[in-house]
């Protein structure tokens, strides 16, 4: 994080990453919130319905449905009346609203909702990894990946933002580490209201349901004009590139704290060897960075925030000197034995000058703990690669070899 | 940086003594982190609770294996549970026991102090929870915690005569683990 003069020790409180997270949907001002309570979310949505309670919430209804199915079908009736909108899940529940996050992007609708990222069942695991977000990819959310507290605090408020924006108009997942983030307690400074209002102005829809004005939502496109839709939200989401930067700076200006736009970078002006990640990893990955710089290793990181859009060419601008790149991935395409980032981090090269050799390492799953030492392994094994090119392109890390 | 682990059972306010000590920590000056090692959380079975404390940031998110401090909430755990696994040989280990350091067999090298933080509690409390004792027993002992900053985070987070009297506990714990300069 980069912050404008000192960090502000006197402004933090310690707090649960899920309350952080309330807090900032709370400061946001939304108008419905519907959401169904699984774990490793539920203290967010606890939170909130105990903020609306208490009254804290003015102009906000929370309503109660019986699935994740539901929640998101309530909300695409509400975002359509003009409703800034807000919801909470992961894992299965994320899955379950598969059809409906098509609906909401198709429509249109700027709805934010946290994915407190989990692994999916079976077997279940109720454990961090990026699996159940990761396979929602192309169903046309912008995905932002959160590293700390503070991040998925601040980056709640720019999500609104990106959503709201009249050249966007695209649905937000913010995407934090189940029980990683959402269950640990640390110091951030929690958004202010004031500076929020002034940062997040009231959403202002271009196009409502109203019976005064009728209009329709989500009808029939035949072949004449499915095409068209569909290039439209393409459009939508090459604009949420230059706005995920916008919405970053913008924060920077107003509240001091900045974790980057699309990606982020640490270490990367002289590495050979740079390593791309998402996520609360990022952190571990840093201090495991310090630690090898001190012995004279060129390593560095780049934190990739924003997966979809996916921000190629800050990519490419981000690895155009290194000497080997080292992705890891908290998910897998299985039958393909790749992680999607690493995919896509091979795929934006090929048809480049740039023939830097990429690996991948897919790492954490079902909340598999990841270790210092078990990145320090990734990296003496990319300075292999470095100086002897690729043997295994993408792997599982971790694996106990013993039980299979 | 200065790593804790508590090990204790479900329902023994492990994962609440770490977040009071993160709280604390902070209140001294200090940045923190708290976390469970997050399981489908059962009363009675073993669980464990990590806090980190320093003057920087704290980004590192793996579970603590080389703890600095280890505190023990229920001394039958040692014979299921490594409690003194990874620990630091200049660390030191503080256990809930009526019984003096060398009734325990631990395999670390690091300082082991007893402290019968049941009795404290019964007598003070009223209720065998002892985890807020052991904050007061470890703030004695590793002078890693001003009481004060302790006191206050219990006195927030059990507001009246339930924090006032755990404040009374923690600030005994402390005087004890003073009196015999651990």
């Amino acid at each position: 994080m980069v912050t404008k003069g000192k960090l502000e020790m006197e402004k933090m409180v310690v707090v649960e990453g899920s309350y952080a997270v309330a807090h900032a949907v709370k400061v946001c001002r939304p108008n419905v919130i519907s959401a169904y309570p699984i774990t490793p979310q539920t203290h967010i949505v606890e939170g909130l319905s105990q903020f609306i309670a208490d009254g804290e919430i003015q102009n906000c209804e929370y309503i109660n449905v019986e699935s994740e199915f539901s929640a998101l079908s309530a909300l695409v009736g509400s975002s359509a009346v003009g409703a800034r909108c807000y919801s909470a899940t992961t894992s299965q529940g994320l899955e379950l609203m598969h059809e409906v996050l098509f609906n909401v992007s198709g429509m249109r609708m700027p709805i934010v909702m946290t994915v407190v990222n989990r692994a999916v069942s079976a077997p279940i695991n109720i454990w961090n990894d990026h699996q159940d977000a990761i396979s929602q990819r192309d169903t046309g959310w912008i995905q932002l990946y959160a590293e700390d507290l503070q991040e998925a605090a601040d980056m709640t408020a720019q999500a609104f933002k990106i959503a709201e924006d009249e050249e966007v108009l695209m649905p937000v997942m913010v995407c934090m580490d189940g029980f990683i983030l959402s269950h640990v307690y640390e110091p951030v400074v929690l958004l202010e209201q004031e500076l929020t209002d002034e940062y997040l102005p009231t959403y202002k829809p271009l196009n409502i349901l109203d019976p005064k004005k009728p209009m329709s939502f989500g009808t029939l496109a035949d072949p004449n004009y499915y095409t068209e839709f569909r290039y439209l939200q393409q459009k939508a989401m090459e604009n949420a590139l230059k706005k995920i930067e916008d919405a970053a700076n913008e924060f920077y200006d107003m509240f001091g704290r900045y974790y980057g736009g699309l990606t982020d970078k640490y270490q990367t002006g002289d590495a050979d060897i740079i390593l791309v990640a998402m996520g609360s990893i990022v952190g571990t990955i840093k201090d495991t960075i310090d630690k090898l710089r001190q012995k004279g290793v060129k390593v560095g990181l780049l934190k990739v925030r924003s997966f979809r859009p996916f921000p190629a060419e800050a990519i490419k601008e981000a690895i155009k000197d290194a000497k080997v790149v080292a992705v890891l991935d908290k998910n897998i395409s299985l039958g393909l034995n790749e992680g999607a980032l690493f995919t896509e981090i091979k795929s934006c090269l090929y048809n480049t000058e740039n023939r830097v050799p990429v690996v991948g390492y897919m790492i954490g799953h079902g909340g598999r703990d990841i270790r210092m030492s078990t990145i320090e392994n990734i990296i003496s094994e990319a300075q292999e690669v470095m100086e002897s090119g690729i043997r295994k392109e993408s792997q599982f890390t971790d694996v106990r070899e013993e039980i299979l | 940086m200065k790593e804790i682990r508590i090990h204790g059972r479900g329902g023994q306010g492990s994962v609440t003594a770490a977040e009071l000590l993160a709280v604390a920590a902070f209140a001294d000056g200090k940045f923190s982190q708290a976390f469970p090692a997050f399981g489908v959380e059962r009363r009675g079975a073993p669980v464990q609770a990590f806090t980190r404390m320093d003057d920087a940031p704290i980004r590192l998110r793996s579970q603590i294996y080389e703890p600095d401090y280890v505190i023990v909430q229920d001394p039958t755990l040692i014979e299921v549970v490594d409690v003194a696994s990874g620990l630091k040989e200049d660390g030191m280990i503080i256990i809930n026991s009526e019984f003096d350091p060398s009734a325990f067999k631990l395999n670390t090298k690091a300082k082991v102090v007893t402290v019968n933080a049941t009795k404290i509690a019964l007598e003070i409390i009223g209720r065998p929870i002892v985890n807020t004792v052991l904050l007061g027993a470890f703030a004695g002992a590793t002078g890693n915690i001003e009481p004060e900053s302790i006191k206050e985070a219990v006195k927030k987070r059990f507001p009246g005569k339930v924090g006032e009297r755990n404040a009374e506990a923690i600030q005994q714990a402390y005087d004890m683990m003073k009196e015999a300069k651990v």
